[in-house]
């Protein structure tokens, strides 16, 4: 498919999706998914400046003193607003891991977050974060009926209002 | 991502999914996603790039504006890069041990600068920097022919060994390289491409295969594509 491409020089080019990337979007746009009837709609009952955010990331991120994400690990961990020191503990090898490593706000945005409370367009940035590890089994049950739910009364207990979810 | 998205709904929560995979996203339906076509394992796009990141957010929260389900698509894509990038090697230092050992030595001091940079390594999932080297000489010996279960490696979990490389090349790669910050896949291409650890690896990787070694053990070794 061609789309239009920002090259780094900012130049704008159509180009056809190739290499890696390309051959995992390819790979995941086959993969059964859970579908889930009457889906959930919670509005949010506040301006965006008066809501609390919490990011929630599959990207296995954990603290050096934490317990280490297992192959097929459906738990989470939780993550100190002020913690930086981070590890991405995810088993794919089939994405980048550098950008993590070069800044981990391009995965878990947690600077750009207190840099939009400190301005206002958010209300807070909530005390704590937290982190799955993305390969998860084909029907994520444990996720769907235990961690998840269990992450949601953290975040709940937490008063925080919206959660940001980024995937790698 | 979107799983939880659901979950959390339900509980209460107003989410926003940051999708990195349009069909997927489609077909889970969480409440409000912005699909970004951006190298995969960098959902907001640009590393080291504030103001990027900041209108990623900006539009992500946007949908919040939406009184129903909602999947926007942000208007720039981001290619990841598949040629190798700009990194020198130390040369060759010892010439009686194997190429990736050798190699592995040198880059050593490279690898702590990082980490006294970082504060934080990647590497230690199941061997420490200092077992790099080792677990290295055990693949150049499957692939030159050894059995993978007659010579062990420090670890038997494979797959850990292997992460564990891949962190310390890496980390140690980006400590050394200057010019521009890689784009996705630039610095795995050049993991994979020219070092002689990637060569080793991929060949070790052979071998498992040809040995018969369980799928899981070799194939998750390298991305799948390679």
């Amino acid at each position: 498919m061609l789309r239009f491409v920002y090259r780094a020089n900012g130049s704008q080019v159509m180009a056809e999706a190739t290499g890696g990337d390309a051959a995992m979007r390819a790979f995941g746009a086959t993969q059964e998914v859970p579908v889930f009837d009457d889906p959930a709609f919670t509005a949010l009952g506040k301006p965006l400046s008066e809501a609390r955010v919490a990011i929630v990331t599959s990207a296995a991120l954990h603290r050096p003193d934490q317990e280490r994400y297992a192959t097929g690990d459906t738990g989470f961990r939780a993550l100190e607003r002020a913690d930086r020191n981070l590890v991405m503990g995810h088993w794919s090898p089939n994405f980048d891991h550098t950008g993590f490593q070069i800044d981990l706000n391009v995965v878990y945005p947690i600077d750009r977050l207190e840099e939009l409370a400190a301005s206002g367009v958010i209300g807070d940035v909530a005390p704590r974060h937290f982190a799955f590890a993305g390969n998860q089994p084909d029907t994520v049950s444990e996720v769907r009926l235990d961690t998840g739910p269990a992450c949601a009364n953290e975040l709940l207990a937490d008063a925080v209002d919206v959660v940001l979810l980024t995937p790698v | 991502m979107s799983t939880l998205a659901h979950v959390f709904e339900a509980a209460g929560l107003s989410t926003i999914v940051l999708a990195s995979m349009k069909e997927v996203a489609e077909k889970m339906a969480p409440p409000r996603t912005l699909y970004c076509e951006f190298p995969l394992g960098r959902p907001l796009g640009l590393p080291g790039d504030a103001e990027f990141q900041t209108d990623v957010l900006t539009r992500a929260f946007a949908l919040l504006d939406a009184s129903e389900p909602i999947l926007e698509t942000h208007p720039e894509v981001i290619e990841s890069e598949e040629a190798p990038m700009s990194c020198s090697i130390p040369p060759r230092f010892d010439a009686s041990l194997p190429p990736a050992v050798d190699e592995a030595q040198g880059l050593r001091a490279a690898y702590d600068r990082a980490v006294e940079a970082r504060g934080v390594t990647a590497v230690g999932r199941s061997i420490d920097a200092d077992t790099v080297a080792d677990a290295l000489g055990v693949l150049d010996q499957w692939a030159n022919g050894a059995s993978w279960q007659e010579v062990a490696l420090p670890d038997q979990n494979i797959l850990a060994v292997g992460h564990d490389i891949r962190a310390y090349y890496t980390e140690a790669a980006l400590e050394l390289a200057s010019g521009p910050t890689p784009g996705g896949r630039a610095v795995e291409a050049w993991f994979w491409e020219e070092t002689e650890a990637g060569k080793t690896m991929m060949a070790a990787r052979g071998a498992l295969k040809e040995q018969e070694a369980p799928f899981p053990f070799w194939f998750y070794l390298a991305p799948a594509h390679r």
